[in-house]
């Protein structure tokens, strides 16, 4: 929306920049003038607080690779070494174990609230499908730092997810060894998981720009739905948002703290203060509990369908979950974005978020028993959800009247 | 002549571009396969391969995990009574139909060799346990019997039999 710009060069040292390289007028009108929905909610502040968590994870990722040895022999004692010699080491790992956990909250938060508000329906579907990649590739990064501290869960939790390789027909087997790097997981395999997860923070860090470019083609969605009609729709995005954003962000930061002082392990694993031992599974494997939902579906086929059997079912089920989001914008055709409109959508929505919650809880259960049917229940209609509750919906549901514009609506409530 | 060649027709310049095109795509092959070729197992990974062990300090009824390529193995010495249990179950209830003879060598039934990870995940079993007195897989529940072969859960193969041969009776050499 550049053409919304109010900027005119001050002096004669901007003006010869902006003739140059237009970089203030730029961060004039994507960073403080552009043009924002005025009746944006508190669900809207975790974008900002996303950027603010990957920068976090950056910044105390780095000081940490200066101090961390990705060898098999020494990357335990090289994490406790930071833990306990360090200056600060105590905090700032703290800080990146925690903040990982934190990431999860916000972007699963940031999801959520763009599947209620219809965020990802023309014409922002690149937006979304953005997003579903950073989601990806944030759950792939937040995967390998979890190996780095070589601990007992570190090794299982790589053995189980690379096994997923092995699940490919024919040439699952090679695979696997091209990532591992050897027969099982190995000291080349932590090498290059670091090499990894070094590199793709930087990587989010650039689709998070296109998926930012890419929002302000349209500008934002907002909580009814409705377009942005007329500019006293819209408030400047600074200081209105800029203040709104950091103002969440504090409030985010109170637990963030907490955590990181009083609790910086109860995220964690008590199995990966022991060193990894390719001789001994734990009891009882579980992933992070940001991953859990996925690792229910990969595990609720256990049974095999037609020729598929039922570690690729599984291996197919997971991937479809993830890779499922991308469609989600032609899936639900309903002309209304918003949630609030949409009488019968919205309890399944609530049922679609507790079904989540279930899946969440069911990864951390044992495989047996009554957690077993649940899970193909939960499983069943987090399918179920995407690729027949919308569609459907779409054609037999009579939304609520919507109001007229933005204004409208806000000045409604006021009256009201 | 040869501007008329050229502008009569455009097949030497296709066929050029093409040409050119496929040189450098099979170029930027050759240049990207040694780039992807070092992710694969190193010469020290695959210098591990073959390892000789001693069976006899195992007495019946128990097992000892070793370590081969970096993989852990159980070498079982089975008692009568599972080798019995295991020879009594009908193919056609297999997931993964092998025999009890296929899974051991002849003459030296009572020994179990074989790689311990499960094949759903690759989490090690734990040893005498789940419902059919084998081995059971507490990651995601995959129950295997006394010859190892996988009974109920979500492994679709029975545990793997490493290739190996007994060089005497009481030494085996895996790999």
């Amino acid at each position: 929306m550049s053409e919304h710009s109010t900027y005119t060069p001050g002096n004669a040292v901007e003006k010869w920049l902006d003739d140059r390289l237009p970089i203030i007028r730029f961060s004039k009108e994507h960073l403080m003038d552009f043009p924002t929905p005025k009746n944006l909610n508190y669900w809207w502040t975790f974008g900002a607080i996303l950027v603010m968590c990957l920068g976090v994870q950056i910044v105390t990722g780095i000081i940490l690779a200066m101090h961390y040895t990705p060898n098999v022999g020494l990357a335990f004692d090289s994490v406790e070494h930071i833990r306990r010699d360090v200056n600060g080491g105590r905090i700032i790992q703290a800080v990146h174990a925690v903040g990982a956990s934190m990431f999860f909250v916000a972007l699963y938060i940031h999801m959520f609230r763009g599947l209620f508000y219809g965020s990802y329906k023309a014409p922002r579907e690149i937006i979304w499908i953005l997003g579903v990649l950073i989601f990806i590739l944030t759950v792939a990064t937040a995967f390998m730092g979890y190996i780095l501290p070589w601990g007992q869960m570190s090794f299982w939790g790589a053995t189980v997810i690379s096994n997923i390789f092995s699940a490919i027909p024919v040439v699952g087997e090679n695979i696997k060894q091209l990532v591992l790097g050897g027969f099982a997981v190995g000291n080349p395999t932590l090498n290059r998981f670091f090499s990894l997860h070094y590199l793709l923070p930087f990587v989010i860090a650039a689709i998070v720009g296109l998926h930012i470019w890419a929002l302000h083609v349209p500008g934002n969605n907002n909580p009814i739905g409705v377009e942005v009609k007329e500019s006293r729709d819209t408030v400047a995005f600074h200081p209105y948002y800029t203040m709104k954003d950091l103002f969440a962000m504090v409030v985010f930061l109170i637990p963030f703290a907490w955590f990181v002082f009083f609790a910086p392990d109860i995220l964690g694993h008590p199995d990966n203060y022991i060193m990894a031992n390719s001789q001994v599974t734990p009891a009882h494997i579980v992933p992070e509990w940001y991953l859990l939902p996925f690792y229910t579906i990969l595990r609720a086929i256990d049974f095999n369908v037609l020729f598929i059997d039922s570690k690729l079912g599984g291996v197919i089920a997971m991937g479809g979950a993830l890779v499922m989001l991308l469609v989600v914008p032609w899936l639900d055709t309903s002309k209304v974005r918003s949630g609030t409109f949409r009488p019968m959508f919205k309890w399944f929505y609530a049922l679609f978020v507790i079904n989540f919650i279930g899946l969440t809880y069911l990864g951390a259960q044992p495989a047996e028993g009554i957690y077993t049917v649940l899970a193909k229940v939960c499983t069943a209609y987090y399918f179920i959800y995407f690729l027949v509750v919308l569609p459907v919906l779409s054609r037999i549901e009579t939304p609520k009247p919507l109001p007229t514009s933005i204004s409208e609506s806000v000045l409604g409530k006021a009256h009201a | 002549m040869a501007t008329q060649a050229e502008h009569s027709s455009t097949n030497r310049r296709d066929f050029l571009y093409v040409a050119t095109g496929a040189v450098g795509a099979v170029g930027a092959a050759a240049v990207v396969w040694p780039l992807i070729n070092q992710l694969n197992p190193d010469a020290s990974t695959l210098a591990l391969a073959s390892i000789e062990f001693d069976i006899s300090a195992i007495p019946e009824g128990q097992s000892v995990t070793i370590t081969w390529r970096g993989l852990p193995v159980f070498v079982r010495h089975r008692t009568a009574a599972e080798i019995e249990e295991a020879k009594a179950v009908p193919l056609a209830e297999l997931k993964d139909p092998q025999t009890d003879e296929e899974r051991t060598k002849e003459g030296h039934e009572q020994w179990l060799v074989m790689i311990a990870n499960c094949t759903h995940l690759g989490c090690i079993p734990v040893g005498e346990s789940g419902d059919f007195d084998g081995w059971f897989c507490p990651c995601h529940g995959s129950h295997y019997d006394t010859a190892g072969r996988i009974r109920r859960g979500p492994a679709p193969k029975n545990l793997v039999v490493p290739p190996y041969e007994f060089v005497s009776d009481t030494l085996i050499q895996i790999g």
